[in-house]
């Protein structure tokens, strides 16, 4: 039983964790917000005092704005169903009774520790690059004229390298939730002569439903702020400009403060109505 | 009742999966491969596979051109010290949700997840003139305490779902036997949480030592990790991919064979803590 003595020791113990948090949160939002109102340039001249919302009007009316919102929800959409589709198909055959399932298991996991860089770097140099890498020798060897990956098929190749990072994640959550379902209610279904993909649709799928929240939560988490796969890659060019990165080289590259603030508090709103978006359908989840 | 299988079926599912999981694992295989080849060889076409002459001259070379150790030194020092840091600002916090729960605690825990959404690029100028006021720039410690940050959200929230599994009745034993606050979480919650904690350190190590917007953007010469190592290869100068292919094999390896070999708690962990 929690006695009023516990429970101020139970808040005292939280407080460093939510302080931190707190303090992590709010002062950088109050600078961005400041900065969003001024115009402010670093390397030629500095603050030059308050322009007031026309940070925010420049950052929307720029051409690159709304490509760039298009481009950030393509990748993270794109990412989001490719890793969930193979990861429920890959995490169904995972669950098969097979011979070496701990060296599989391990393979599959094994692209969720290499760094972003070092992924990019190899995808797009020994995998991607249109004379010497691997897929232009495939398709020469198939007679066929190799592809420039990442300035003809930009986008889908970001998204493929991205989704490699993190199909190993999703499949793991997967199959541990697979591994959970109650075998005897499956072998019932199919004493009943449930056919195989009725058994999927009506029992396994439904079981996953939770597992499935957490996989979209933790990547659209992960995926909204992806930098290095672009930064590597394309540097932003051929389309591949997220708002993250236009924000980031309104920033650093053209030392624009306030104008990449402004910026930095669309991409605060983007993320909190994907949040709270996310939130109702995972906290709904997650309480059942 | 166990699900009968055909000796068949095994050997097909066996086949399936072997050939998907070396699919999957293929660019890592490539790269370590290659890393052994001569620059030539590592552009041939047709490919060559196994058969080449193998050589160390890759390493040497990447050894000689940037100081390895002290960028494997700061990834170690960056992603142990955050790691160890937001466990031990975690555990209390985690403990209390997880034993004296209140009406909010769902509350708390969503609203420190949320702060994960925080785009980093959002916040990158203040905390980078944060940064240079408190002369944190290119330092260890910053970069410590800016990825204990970002990782302490998804730490109590793994610690919390893990000490949930506890049963209350233990602790309530050890405090009838006058075990203090701290007793109680030093002698008798962290040895029973110890897997749970072990599966989050993991987890967060690996977290740390990939991350690669932070690390990139806060450091220069002094307190530069190993994501900015490999960075320095990203443009392209002549034949590099023999060398590309070291410098990409040094900077995995460690956390590579840190999972292989801790395999079983690093999928818990991998979990979040959130599915069983």
């Amino acid at each position: 039983m929690a006695t009023q003595h516990s429970r101020s020791a139970a808040r005292l113990m939280m407080a460093p964790a939510v302080t931190l948090l707190l303090g992590w949160m709010l002062v950088p939002l109050a600078m961005t917000l400041y900065f969003s109102f001024k115009k402010y340039l670093p390397l030629r001249g500095g603050d030059l005092g308050w322009v007031g919302f026309e940070n925010y009007v420049r950052f929307v009316t720029s051409s690159a704005f709304w490509p760039s919102i298009q481009t950030t929800l393509v990748i993270v959409g794109g990412v989001l169903v490719i890793t969930t589709v193979l990861g429920v198909a890959l995490a169904l055959l995972l669950d098969q009774p097979m011979w070496g399932q701990g060296p599989v298991r391990i393979l599959v996991i094994a692209p969720f520790f290499v760094m972003p860089t070092v992924s990019a770097l190899v995808w797009k140099n020994m995998f991607m690059d249109p004379n010497y890498g691997l897929l232009a020798d495939l398709w020469r060897a198939f007679g066929a004229e190799p592809v420039q990956w990442l300035s003809q098929a930009s986008v889908p190749s970001i998204i493929m390298i991205v989704a490699w990072q993190w199909l190993p994640f999703a499949t793991l959550i997967l199959l541990t939730a697979i591994q959970s379902l109650d075998s005897e209610q499956l072998e019932a279904a199919e004493m009943d002569g449930a056919p195989s993909p009725k058994r999927f649709w009506y029992i396994i799928l439904p079981h996953l439903g939770r597992a499935i929240s957490v996989v979209i939560l933790i990547q659209t988490i992960f995926l909204l702020g992806i930098f290095a796969e672009i930064f590597v890659t394309t540097g932003g060019a051929f389309g591949t400009k997220t708002l993250t990165y236009l924000i980031y080289q309104r920033v650093l590259e053209s030392q624009n403060v306030g104008l990449g603030s402004a910026g930095g508090v669309y991409a605060i709103i983007l993320a909190n109505i994907l949040a709270i978006f996310l939130m109702r359908i995972v906290g709904k989840n997650l309480d059942n | 009742m166990a699900r009968s299988v055909t000796t068949r079926r095994k050997a097909f599912n066996t086949a399936v999966a072997w050939a998907i999981g070396l699919l999957i694992f293929f660019p890592i295989l490539w790269t370590i491969l290659t890393s052994f080849k001569t620059e030539a060889q590592a552009i041939a076409d047709p490919p060559v596979f196994l058969f080449f002459d193998w050589t160390l001259e890759n390493y040497g070379v990447v050894m000689e051109r940037s100081n390895y150790a002290k960028f494997l030194w700061n990834s170690i020092a960056i992603a142990g010290g955050s790691t160890l840091l937001g466990v031990l600002i975690a555990v209390p916090a985690a403990w209390s949700m997880a034993f004296v729960p209140s009406k909010r605690t769902k509350d708390i825990l969503m609203w420190m997840l949320s702060t994960k959404m925080l785009p980093a690029v959002g916040v990158l100028y203040p905390i980078y003139l944060v940064f240079i006021k408190l002369g944190l720039l290119d330092t260890k410690f910053g970069l410590i305490v800016v990825l204990m940050l970002i990782n302490l959200p998804i730490i109590v929230w793994m610690l919390y779902t893990y000490f949930r599994e506890i049963p209350g009745e233990i602790l309530e034993a050890a405090r009838m036997d006058g075990a203090g606050l701290k007793e109680e979480i030093i002698h008798v919650l962290t040895p029973m949480a110890l897997p749970g904690i072990a599966s989050t350190v993991l987890l967060n190590l690996i977290l740390a030592w990939n991350e690669a917007f932070w690390t990139l953007n806060l450091t220069a010469a002094q307190a530069a990790p190993l994501t900015a190592f490999i960075a320095s290869y990203s443009s392209p100068e002549g034949l590099f991919f023999a060398k590309l292919s070291a410098a990409s094999t040094m900077a995995i390896a460690p956390i590579l064979i840190l999972g292989w070999f801790s395999q079983k708690q690093l999928v818990r962990g991998l979990t979040f803590g959130a599915v069983k």
